[in-house]
Formats: C-alpha cells, structure tokens, sequence
C-alpha cells in the first residue's frame, strides 16, 4: 500500500534540499560574520567571497524551484 | 442551469476558504518572527497565490480521481461535497487548527457519494492510500527534514550574534516562504478550475474536451488571492506561535523544508498535503532546536482534527446531499446553498468573540501569569482607631503588584542554542 521506494526518495531529496540549503544558507551566515580576533573583527576576502557563494546557491535553488513550479512540476 | 451557478458560485466560495485558511502554511513563520510584517506577509502571499495560478495552467477537470467513482459524480454531488469542505475548513479556521483543504473537499465527496450510490461509489483503498496515509506520512517527514535542518543551522549559527542571525535569515525566510505560496497558488487554484469545468461540462456551458475558459481562471486566481489576503489569521497565530516560538532560523530552515517536501513529493509521484507538510515542518524545528520547547498539547489538537476531518467533511457532505435530494429539484441545491451561508454568517459571528486579526497574531500564546499577590496584612486593629480610608505607610495595597514579578529573567528572554 505505502510506495516505500517513492517514499525513500522523498526522504533522501527532501533531507538534502529540505535540510541541506538551510546548512549552506546558515554557513554563509557563519562565513560573512566578523570575526573577532586580537580586539580586531574583520572578515577576509576569502570568507567573504565563501559566504556570497553560499547565498548564490541559495538562490539559484529559488530560481530553480520557480521554474519546476512553471513547468507543472507541482500538481 | 441554477445549480450550475450554485455550484460555479460554491467552488470559488471553497477557493476563498482554502486561500485564508492556507495563508499560514507558507507565511506563519515569517510573521512570528516578524521577517515580515503581517499586513505584508498576507498581501505577498496573495501576489504569489495570483501569480501561481496564471503560472501553471495544466489543470485536470478531475474531482478525487482515484478515491470516488468518477461515473457516479454529478453536479449534486459536486455542491454537497463543496459544502462539506467549506464547513469543515469554517470550523477548523474558527478553532485555529490548520487543516487540510483538499482533505476536507475530498472528504465531503465521499459524504456525498456514500448517500447517492452506497459503499459501491467509493474506492476505499484510494482513501487509504491517498488520504490516510499521506495524513500520517506527510508530517513525519517535514518533521524529520525540519529537525535535521534547524540542528544543523542551530550548530552552524551558534557563535554568531543575534541580531546578525535575525537580519541575515529574516530575508532567507522571506525566500523560502514564498516559494510555499507560490506552489499553493499554482497547485491548489487549478483544483478549484478543474471542478468548475467539470461542472461547466456536465452542464453543458463546455464541450468536454475544452481548455479551462478564461474567466475561470481569473475568477479563481481572484477568489483565492483574495481570501489569502484576508488572511486567516487564527491558523496563522497557531502554527507561528502555538507550537514553537520559533526564532528567525528555525523558521528559515521549518520554510524551506515545507518547500523541500511539497516540491519533491510530487517530481517523485506521492501527493502530499501542503498543510500537513507546513504543520510537521513547524513541530520539526522546535524538536531540531536545542532548548526549544514544543506545545505537543496543541499538536495533538491538530492530529485530532486532521483524523476527523475525512469522517466530519463526510457527514457534512452526506447531509447536504440527502437533503438535496429530499427536497428534490433545483430547491433542494437552493436550500443546501442557504444553510451553506447561515452556517459561514453562523461562524463568522462566534468568531468576532475572540477576534485575531493582524494587531494580536503575535501576542503571547500562553497568557501571561498572574503574579500571586500575598494577601494584604490583616492586623487586629481596634476599630477606629485608623480613620477609614487610610492606607498605614509601608503596607502594599492589595492588588497592586510589586514591579519586578513581570520583568522576566533575562535567561527567559531568548533561547538560543
């Protein structure tokens, strides 16, 4: 009666998607935070770089998902 | 023809429901954690519910395919069925419980099925397997999905300050949160188009095989966006504040699991209900959240209702079809249609008791302690000797309260993992 191999996918690209833009969204977070060290907070070049692919990801995700929405994907 | 109109006029009726009462699933987070204000939150998701529904148009002139018999529907049996999902969503909106719409609309065709054809019209493994089940499986999976999520963000996030957590994930909520409504306009106003075409052909106004009409799809789009921005704030007040208090991460991460869920769910063929999915993704970041507390006595609430909703949409259904046909004939579906208003003006009224609205969505959920008061010192005082009225210096009036006892200690103030 249950789909279980629909079902294990769901879970599979739910966690990944559902739980895992959520982590490079809180890393980007993370990365574009000064950073306190010796009196000084800065952030690099590197992290700040870092955190901005981070968001980037993040809303190409967006993006993405409008266009499985437009394309029927939902019904 | 009248009960062409009748059942043209129900349908966007149930589009309204479902619209206000949905509002929630995708903006509740981001207006208890005041991402968004809540005037802004509903007006957003509105857009996005009227931009979803132009979006995709690959509407199905299908009503609970798979779970009634689609020989045995006629219009009767759509408008009693429409006015056992629209109760059904009155009564939980009245209560605050998010449920199902299509549960509900499914519920209330199976009522009305049962009544015309018997047992032979309903194909109960359908209603297992597309109803039943998806109801236990769809929150234990935001749950999960959400828990994992928020852990992860709580982890990542935890030397980061406060206010830079509120300002950075406040925008990633917002983002999330309208991919949810934008996936509800598209999805849940072509259930509606398809059951006005259905009606439109059985009634003859639409050759079988035609496109949805252009004013279908407006007066949906409309219907919709319009009851969404309404805004039903009761349910939005119980899944932003009655289960979590949830910070601006864990709605971000409860959001965007939803939107996980609902979007893979169906690329991988398994319907889901948004609603349900919503409600586990909320409880899923108060049990992923260190130190959160979950209201688990108003979730039980909900999985209460959700259990009942197939059954109570059912009833509600089969009355208004026995009625119907008791009547017989075009006032039949004339005074199914009356109550149908006597019942949301009936609603509506007991609602106006304890109004929320957008000014109190965000008040506190548990109302607040009343300080217990050490009773006045009662000393023997000889009568007259204290002129009546005095107050003796240093004594504390009863009733009033000393200061400090509202001011919480600062630990109470957040939580954060």
């Amino acid at each position: 009666m249950i789909e279980w191999e629909a079902l294990g996918s769901v879970l599979v690209a739910g966690l990944i998607l559902g739980a895992g833009l959520p982590a490079l969204f809180a890393l980007g977070v993370k990365m574009i935070t000064p950073v306190t060290a010796d009196g000084v907070s800065y952030v690099s070049p590197v992290r700040r770089l870092l955190g901005y692919l981070c968001f980037a990801i993040c809303i190409l995700a967006v993006v993405l998902g409008v266009v499985f929405l437009a394309h029927g994907g939902h019904s | 023809m009248t009960l062409l109109v009748l059942v043209v006029m129900t349908a966007l009726a149930f589009d309204f429901t479902n619209g206000f009462h949905d509002t929630g699933n995708a903006m509740a987070t981001s207006i208890a954690t005041r991402a968004l204000k809540p005037k802004a939150a509903v007006t957003l998701s509105a857009v996005l519910n009227l931009v979803g529904a132009f979006l995709s148009l690959a509407v199905a002139a299908t009503i609970a395919k798979g779970i009634v018999d689609a020989n045995v529907i006629t219009l009767e049996v759509v408008l009693a069925g429409l006015v056992g999902g629209i109760v059904w969503n009155l009564l939980t909106w009245l209560f605050g419980i998010p449920s199902s719409s299509s549960h509900a609309l499914v519920g209330g065709m199976v009522g009305a099925v049962l009544v015309h054809v018997g047992t032979s019209g309903v194909i109960w493994s359908g209603v297992v397997s597309k109803v039943v089940l998806p109801a236990l499986i769809a929150p234990t999976l935001a749950i999960v999905v959400a828990a994992v999520g928020t852990w992860v963000v709580a982890r990542l996030t935890r030397n980061v300050p406060a206010e830079v957590q509120d300002r950075t994930f406040r925008w990633g909520q917002i983002g999330s949160a309208s991919l949810v409504s934008l996936a509800h306009g598209t999805n849940d106003a072509q259930k509606s188009m398809g059951i006005i075409l259905l009606a439109l052909i059985a009634g003859g106004q639409a050759s079988a095989d035609s496109g949805v009409p252009f004013w279908v799809i407006i007066a949906c789009a409309s219907f919709m966006a319009a009851g969404t921005y309404i805004g039903g704030w009761r349910v939005i007040r119980t899944l932003g504040k009655g289960l979590v208090e949830i910070d601006s991460r864990q709605g971000l991460a409860a959001e965007t699991s939803s939107a996980a869920v609902i979007f893979m769910s169906s690329f991988f063929g398994y319907s889901l209900s948004t609603t349900h999915v919503a409600t586990g993704s909320v409880l899923g970041s108060g049990v992923g959240m260190p130190g959160a507390q979950v209201r688990w006595g108003v979730a039980k609430k909900m999985f209460l209702a959700w259990i009942v909703t197939l059954p109570a949409a059912g009833a509600v259904g089969a009355i208004c079809y026995g009625l119907q046909h008791w009547i017989s004939g075009t006032a039949g579906s004339v005074v199914v249609f009356a109550l149908l208003i006597a019942t949301s003006v009936w609603v509506f009224v007991h609602s106006r008791r304890a109004p929320v609205n957008s000014k109190n969505v965000n008040d506190e959920w548990d109302a607040p302690e009343v300080p217990s008061v050490s009773p006045a010192p009662v000393t023997a005082v000889p009568a007259g000797s204290v002129p009546a009225g005095s107050v003796p210096a240093g004594s504390v009036p009863a009733g009033s309260v000393s200061v400090p006892a509202f001011v919480p200690a600062s630990e109470l103030y957040e939580v954060r993992g």
